[in-house]
Formats: structure tokens, C-alpha cells, sequence
């Protein structure tokens, strides 16, 4: 059986999920202009690689979203 | 306004129960903890869609990459040889009508060729041969005239170099380098 967990730590959890999206959204953020940047001066080299791997910061964050809903559902 | 019996239990800033609080605070009745506890799970749920917004714009500038074309570009005669040491600037569209471009004369036999549209926001840069700059007047972009490389203000960019054959007393356009530093 799943431990319940209390409202103070499900508190701290939203805590720690809102830092690791955060630096995840930080770091495409500057995915984005730097790919944008390369691209606009003509350097096509990396705009492939900064998609995947933005691309694998969306999973991560749409993942972390999928455990806040089933953490919600949990606390209603 | 009569609290209902479960404001009792919320928790203020200061710690005290709703019925030691001003007056102002029992009309209305915040739980802080309860407020920030939505609120944070509410704002991580806004941060997946922006990391949706930057994955769907790195897929449009990959998309854009793909569809540039990379073929050569075609040869255009620009100016004569004369026409550029007696002007020394010559405005030209290469390589098609919607890029303007500056042909310079820097001195007997050294001429240079960059687009026009600053690196920042793509305004017109305005020559000044004898300080030595491109200046865009727009937000007060300066360019190196030698290389078209950004010196001050807020472009990061280079001008693009217009690439320049000279033949038969003609000056030819024959492509673009777009530049990164």
C-alpha cells in the first residue's frame, strides 16, 4: 500500500518539480536563441541537435506534468 | 461577516487566528499556504506549455533550415569599376529585390560589398567611409566598414558579406556569407 503523503510534503514536491521544469524552460529558453541566432548567421550545423534535444526537455517536463495531475487526483 | 467555522483553522502570515486579524483580513480571507500551494502547482502546469511554445519554435527553425535554399546564387554585375572609386557607395539588391546591399570603395583597387539590413533589427545601415563605420540609426549600431563586424551598440551579428568578383572593368556579385562572428 502507497504511503499517504501529507499536504506539506506533497508541497515540497510541487517545490522540487517547479525547480527541475524551470531549469529545463531556462535551458531552452537559450536553446531558442542560440539555435536562432547560429541560424539567422547562416550556421545550420546545430539547429537539428538544439531541437532534439529541446525536444527531449519537453518530454521530461510533460512527464513531471503527468505526475502533478496524478499527484492532484491524489489530494482531491 | 460571520467566519464560517473551518477560517478558523486557515493560517495567516503572522500566525494568528482569523479572529485576531484586522478587519480588512477577515473580509478577505486568504490562506497563505493553501493560496501558494495552487499556485505553485498551477504555475508548473504554465511551464510545461512554454516548454511546449520553445520545442514547437526549435521544430520552425529546423523547418526553415531544412527549406532554405543552398544552391549557388546567381552572378550579377552591381557597378563599373569607375562608377565605384568616383561614388565610392553603391546601393544594389542582391540576389533578389528584397535585399538591399552596399558595394564600398575603401581605396584604389579594395572594395567590399555587405547587406544592408542590420544584424539587430534589420534597418538600414548608413555608410560613414571616413570614420571608418556603418552606422544604423535605428538603435545606434555601429559596424567595422573593413569587415562589417558589430563594434557597438546591439547588434551580435556581422553584416552579411556580399562576395565580389571584379571583370572587364565590372563589379560582379556572386554570393552571400552569412556570419556568425
Amino acid at each position: 500500500m502507497k504511503p499517504i503523503l501529507t499536504r506539506r510534503q506533497i508541497d515540497t514536491i510541487y517545490a522540487g518539480m517547479f525547480c527541475v521544469v524551470g531549469l529545463l524552460v531556462v535551458l531552452q529558453l537559450w536553446l531558442l536563441t542560440a539555435t536562432m541566432n547560429a541560424f539567422m548567421g547562416g550556421d545550420d550545423s546545430v539547429v537539428w541537435p538544439a531541437a532534439a534535444a529541446s525536444f527531449g526537455c519537453l518530454v521530461v517536463n510533460l512527464w513531471m506534468l503527468r505526475r502533478l495531475v496524478y499527484l492532484q487526483r491524489a489530494e482531491d | 461577516m460571520t467566519p464560517a467555522k473551518d477560517d478558523e483553522a486557515r493560517t495567516y502570515p503572522d500566525g494568528r487566528l482569523l479572529s485576531h486579524q484586522p478587519l480588512w483580513q477577515r473580509d478577505f480571507p486568504t490562506d497563505v499556504p493553501e493560496d501558494d500551494h495552487v499556485a505553485r502547482r498551477e504555475f508548473v502546469k504554465f511551464l510545461v506549455l512554454t516548454s511546449g511554445a520553445f520545442a514547437v519554435g526549435q521544430c520552425w527553425i529546423a523547418a526553415a533550415s531544412a527549406l532554405r535554399e543552398k544552391g549557388p546564387l546567381p552572378r550579377t554585375r552591381i557597378a563599373t569599376v569607375a562608377e565605384l572609386e568616383v561614388r565610392r557607395v553603391v546601393e544594389f539588391r542582391y540576389p533578389d529585390e528584397h535585399e538591399p546591399c552596399l558595394a564600398l570603395c575603401l581605396g584604389p583597387g579594395r572594395y567590399v560589398a555587405y547587406g544592408q539590413k542590420c544584424t539587430h533589427l534589420a534597418c538600414a545601415v548608413v555608410p560613414h567611409l571616413d570614420r571608418g563605420e556603418l552606422h544604423c540609426p535605428c538603435h545606434n549600431g555601429y559596424f567595422e566598414v573593413n569587415d562589417g563586424r558589430p563594434v557597438a551598440g546591439p547588434p551580435r551579428r556581422p553584416l552579411p558579406l556580399v562576395r565580389l568578383e571584379i571583370e572587364g572593368g565590372a563589379v560582379f556579385a556572386t554570393g552571400v556569407e552569412l556570419r556568425t562572428v
